[in-house]
């Protein structure tokens, strides 16, 4: 075994031209692989980290058809104290306004909530303060404005105490939100958005009223989002007739499974499609090895007739087939990894890491092997076969 | 030692039956030096692959030191070309990109003899056809008659019952085929059999037994 091992390794060394431009498809076929897989499961990571982090235990509830029993703010504070499984509840209402500063306009997202949605949603303060109870009682005319908005309408971060004005009502800016370092919040950082008192939001829009079509409620820490959400729907079925269409209770789990059904159906494509490529370079190793057997046919009578039997030369052909091809994978795992470092450089100012997937290393690993097995097996066979005075007196 | 008995062996080219070998009996006794001489297509070479279980009888009897060989299966004959027969090729045969040392160990390897062991043996082996300094040379790297000393050598390093040499000078110059059959003479002394294919008389005349083969029958020539 050893032997036949050493012998491999040397017919490849004597030709090596030849040796590499065979591996070659085995090399690219792995560096395909490793590299897509690895990549897709970076970015999966990256984008599953991002989603949990903000929003791991927020259930998002929409209020379609209240059946004349609307849900109120007074409502939410009571089930908030009721409910084992809720840590907090806030209503949202939303509204697009034209916000103004000096002689500056811009189209802002208003926001109307309670002081609880700071927590549910894991903004972030930068400068100031968010809500508080007393502003949504008295209907106050303050509000929280993002990052972009501070930057873009005001000029500095720095303005807490400035006034705006949204549709021409005047609001005094008492925080500024941080600039969001996760990716879901990026996607909506691109707007301005500002958060006042949902009373407030009463006044300024025709559409919102004292009876709730949205809230979010976190689940907290002892309770599964499962429970909650089971907790929640049964709640609001006894508050709306037995009527399930009546509301719809979303969590962000859904999202996250979404997601990763998305990017593992990636990874098996990508996979897949490199995948074809290492069988191409299997091929090739076929096509070689054949040309091999029927160039050294002397030998192979040779050993025959000093007393190599069937098997000696099935293994021996057998192993070079697997040595070409495990020595282009490992070649093709080390060019991936290079490949990956070279990414990872690229791509650090995305906040994502790329590292080499050790399961898909493992499956190549494996792949190779059984490929060079399952090509190798014809030609060596073929040498195996060859009756020793044919194979002696072959060409001479 | 080595008995055939009644062998034949027929080959079909196109419509025509060819008998190379031709109910041919034949007995070749231990520590005897026994030539075969005949011209080309006399069936030296069908009777020497026979012998050296390269081929198997189409009909007959072939034993080898008291086994009868023709149902073995392929793995058992090459089992005996391994242990049993040292094969001496006029084309010496080397493996091109192995060195002298190397070509001379294989047999051992297939015989899954040990590292140390087989090192001894190759060392012995080669300094019994006087190459001991050529061990580590490819075999494009020596002359022919070198080469043929290193297949000597590999004949045997496995201590076989019977060397069998076929043509083993007719790829030589005479002053180099007067080596080989010194060695040969020696190996004789010291007690190995022998058996030589040639088609040259002068080379025939080494054996103590000569052995005619024409139109695949064989005629023992009195001496």
């Amino acid at each position: 075994m050893i032997m036949s091992f050493r012998m491999a390794l040397r017919s490849i060394g004597a030709n090596k031209l030849r040796a590499m431009l065979t591996m070659l498809g085995i090399i690219i076929g792995v560096a395909a692989l490793v590299v897509l897989v690895s990549l897709v499961s970076g970015a999966t990571t990256s984008v599953t980290d991002a989603v949990s982090s903000i929003a791991n235990d927020l259930l998002t509830v929409t209020i379609s058809d209240d059946k004349g029993n609307p849900v109120r703010l007074d409502d939410l504070d009571k089930w908030v104290q009721e409910m084992k499984t809720v840590s907090g509840m806030a209503p949202t209402a939303s509204a697009s306004v034209t916000g103004k500063y000096g002689a500056d306009n811009a189209t802002f997202t208003l926001y109307g909530t309670t002081p609880s949605y700071y927590e549910i949603e894991g903004l972030q303060l930068a400068l100031g303060r968010f809500l508080n109870r007393a502003d949504v009682e008295n209907n106050t005319r303050v509000c929280i404005i993002n990052n972009r908005a501070a930057v873009n309408l005001i000029g500095y971060v720095d303005c807490v105490g400035q006034e705006l004005s949204f549709n021409g009502m005047k609001f005094t800016v008492v925080g500024v939100l941080s600039e969001s370092e996760n990716m879901v919040s990026t996607m909506s950082s691109g707007r301005m958005s500002a958060y006042i008192p949902y009373t407030s939001l009463m006044r300024l829009s025709s559409t919102v009223t004292e009876d709730l079509t949205g809230f979010v409620v976190s689940s907290s820490s002892n309770a599964s989002m499962d429970e909650t959400e089971e907790a929640i729907t049964k709640l609001l079925k006894d508050r709306f007739e037995e009527d399930e269409d009546a509301f719809s209770v979303d969590s962000m789990n859904i999202m996250e499974g979404a997601m990763s059904s998305i990017t593992s159906i990636l990874s098996i494509l990508l996979g897949g499609i490199a995948g074809i490529s290492l069988v191409v370079g299997g091929i090739g190793i076929m096509n070689i090895m054949l040309v091999t057997v029927t160039e050294r046919t002397r030998e192979i009578g040779i050993r025959k007739a000093i007393g190599a039997n069937r098997g000696t030369i099935l293994l021996q052909f057998l192993m070079e087939a697997v040595v070409l091809c495990m020595l282009g994978c490992g070649i093709g795992i080390f060019l991936s990894w290079v490949i990956l470092k070279v990414a990872a450089v690229v791509a650090s100012s995305l906040s994502m890491r790329f590292t080499l997937n050790g399961t898909v290393v493992l499956i190549s690993v494996v792949f190779c092997f059984l490929i060079g097995i399952v090509f190798g097996l014809y030609p060596a066979n073929k040498a195996a076969k060859m009756k020793p005075i044919d194979a002696l007196h072959y060409g001479g | 030692m080595i008995e055939l008995r009644e062998i034949s062996k027929v080959y079909q080219i196109g419509d025509e039956r060819v008998h190379a070998l031709n109910h041919v009996n034949l007995h070749v006794y231990p520590h005897e030096f026994v030539s075969i001489i005949g011209p080309s297509g006399s069936g030296k070479s069908s009777l020497m692959n026979i012998i050296g279980c390269l081929d198997t009888a189409d009909a007959g009897l072939y034993c080898l030191d008291g086994v009868p060989i023709e149902d073995y299966s392929e793995k058992q004959l090459a089992k005996v070309r391994n242990e049993k027969i040292g094969f001496v090729f006029q084309n010496f045969n080397l493996i091109a990109k192995m060195s002298a040392e190397e070509n001379v160990e294989l047999p051992l390897v297939y015989q899954k003899v040990k590292r140390a062991e087989r090192q001894k043996r190759v060392k012995d082996a080669l300094e019994r056809v006087g190459l001991t300094k050529r061990a580590k040379h490819l075999p494009t790297e020596l002359s022919g008659g070198q080469q043929q000393r290193v297949a000597i050598a590999r004949a045997l390093v496995t201590r076989p019952s019977l060397i069998l040499a076929d043509e083993p000078t007719g790829n030589l110059d005479s002053h180099t085929t007067e080596d080989i059959m010194q060695i040969f003479r020696e190996l004789h002394e010291q007690g190995n059999t022998i058996v030589l294919i040639t088609h040259d008389n002068e080379v025939a005349e080494q054996g103590k037994r000569i052995i005619h083969i024409r139109d695949g029958k064989l005629t023992e020539v009195q001496r």
